[in-house]
């Protein structure tokens, strides 16, 4: 398992531009916004940390397809399909590189473009343990709709349509902490919502992808 | 006898071709006089106006729309533990159906909200949770469409069912988090002292038992020309091997 991960995580570093990208989609994304609603750091700042949180959403899918199917195409999910580990295991792995290579980041980078938008000083801290507890869910749940479309030619598009309504609640629970948090509410519930979310999601989803995956490879 | 047999495609069929047309008649029946006695022999509610008669068409669509994935979701178990043809075949028919009463729930609901609460929109956890719902739909039958492979579409579909309504759930209560709702609660509890008064509670009962035939017939209607197409592939298939 440790072997797949370091696999996965060295060919998307080092091969086709996969990392990385997605940092600066999300860095565009939030550049973007401030010429779409005006400059007035007021409005900004009030909807930074949705801006913020729907940008770190859109950037996770941009990167969901590779998860499966590079392998898919060069033969090397049967071969993990048939190696000794389950292929929940495998799933979840997988799952966990594609955090690494961009939830992660995201997470990192949050915090800068937060500046540009003028969050609040308290929402800062918020903002980045929202999204670490919050970004794994995206990658897990993606590695779901990523399975489910493994075998499709153009599954790109069709992935988005799958995946994106699945992200809702948490959407919901990572902007609305960081909101009440950049405020100065109490921000325990949602978070440990979120918590909830990304744990039960880590928990349940490996199976469902696998079968997914099973189906698809048969 | 058993509920199984029906999942015999033959005998499906047979028992759905005798059916069909009682039913039709009783849908007709219910939602014609349910919706005449709606329409035009009950009073104006106080606040509403004559708005309210939209009431009968709104209520009985929302249902079926939330009813309609429930259904999804049992016939997708169904395939998934004893992998009965009809019954994938029979959530795949269900989901337009779905769709569509999903869609006129809220379009008759944005009809309603203008004059009642001077917007044809608001993000009211109920409306939103109904739009996600709707989202669902289309992702369902989005994937229906996409693969080729019948059974391995069957079997794709039924697990994003099954993960779609934990998430659906998820995001029901979700959006309840996050705004508080102009919609009114419920109101038709079988076990509430205080329904909606009687007057528009007997046609609104009729209404809604027209809906329910209504889906049940369209999705035995789709279901069987699901059956059908799918012959008509095994013989394409069969003719190009010999």
């Amino acid at each position: 398992m440790i072997a797949l991960l370091k696999r996965d995580l060295s060919l998307s570093i080092r091969a086709g531009g996969g990392f990385g990208l997605g940092l600066a989609f999300f860095l565009i994304v939030t550049i973007l916004v401030p010429f779409g609603v005006g400059p007035q750091s007021d409005t900004l700042r009030l909807i930074a940390p949705g801006i913020l949180w729907v940008g770190a959403l859109l950037a996770c899918l941009l990167s969901l397809d590779r998860i499966f199917a590079l392998d898919y195409e060069d033969g090397s999910l049967d071969l993990l399909a048939t190696a000794p580990i389950p292929l929940e295991a495998v799933v979840a792995m997988k799952a966990l590189a594609h955090w690494v290579t961009t939830g992660l980041p995201l997470t990192l980078a949050a915090p800068v473009l937060a500046v540009l938008l003028n969050l609040q000083g308290a929402g800062f801290g918020w903002l980045v343990l929202s999204l670490l507890l919050g970004t794994p869910a995206l990658s897990m749940i993606g590695a779901f709709g990523a399975a489910l479309t493994v075998g499709l030619k153009r599954g790109g598009l069709l992935l988005s349509l799958l995946v994106l309504p699945l992200y809702v609640p948490t959407l919901i629970f990572g902007a609305e902490s960081v909101r009440r948090g950049a405020q100065g509410m109490a921000t325990t519930t949602p978070l440990l919502l979120l918590a909830g979310l990304t744990l039960a999601s880590v928990a349940l989803l490996p199976f469902a992808a696998a079968a997914a995956i099973r189906v698809n490879l048969r | 006898m058993s509920l199984w047999e029906y999942a015999n495609p033959q005998k499906f069929m047979r028992t759905s071709q005798m059916v069909l047309p009682v039913l039709t008649v009783l849908t007709v029946l219910c939602l014609t006089a349910g919706l005449l006695w709606g329409f035009f022999l009950t009073p104006e509610a106080v606040n509403f106006g004559s708005t309210v008669k939209i009431i009968y068409i709104h209520v009985p669509a929302a249902l079926m729309a939330i009813n309609a994935w429930l259904m999804m979701l049992v016939t997708s178990l169904i395939w998934l533990v004893r992998r009965h043809h009809v019954s994938a075949l029979a959530a795949r028919a269900a989901a337009p159906v779905g769709l569509t009463m999903t869609l006129i729930a809220l379009i008759t609901g944005a009809i309603w909200g203008q004059p009642m609460w001077g917007t044809y929109w608001a993000w009211d956890p109920r409306l939103t949770s109904f739009l996600i719902l709707f989202l669902f739909y289309l992702g369902y039958i989005a994937l229906w469409e996409a693969i080729e492979n019948p059974d391995a579409a069957a079997d794709l579909t039924s697990v994003l069912c099954l993960v779609g309504s934990v998430f659906a759930l998820l995001s029901r209560y979700a959006v309840n988090f996050w705004n508080q709702g102009l919609h009114q609660g419920a109101s038709l509890s079988l076990d509430k002292e205080e329904n909606v008064a009687d007057v528009f509670y007997l046609p609104l009962l009729v209404c809604i038992a027209g809906f329910v035939l209504l889906f049940i017939t369209l999705v035995l209607l789709r279901t069987r020309t699901e059956v059908r197409a799918r012959r008509v592939r095994a013989l394409i298939t069969r003719e190009r091997m010999a």
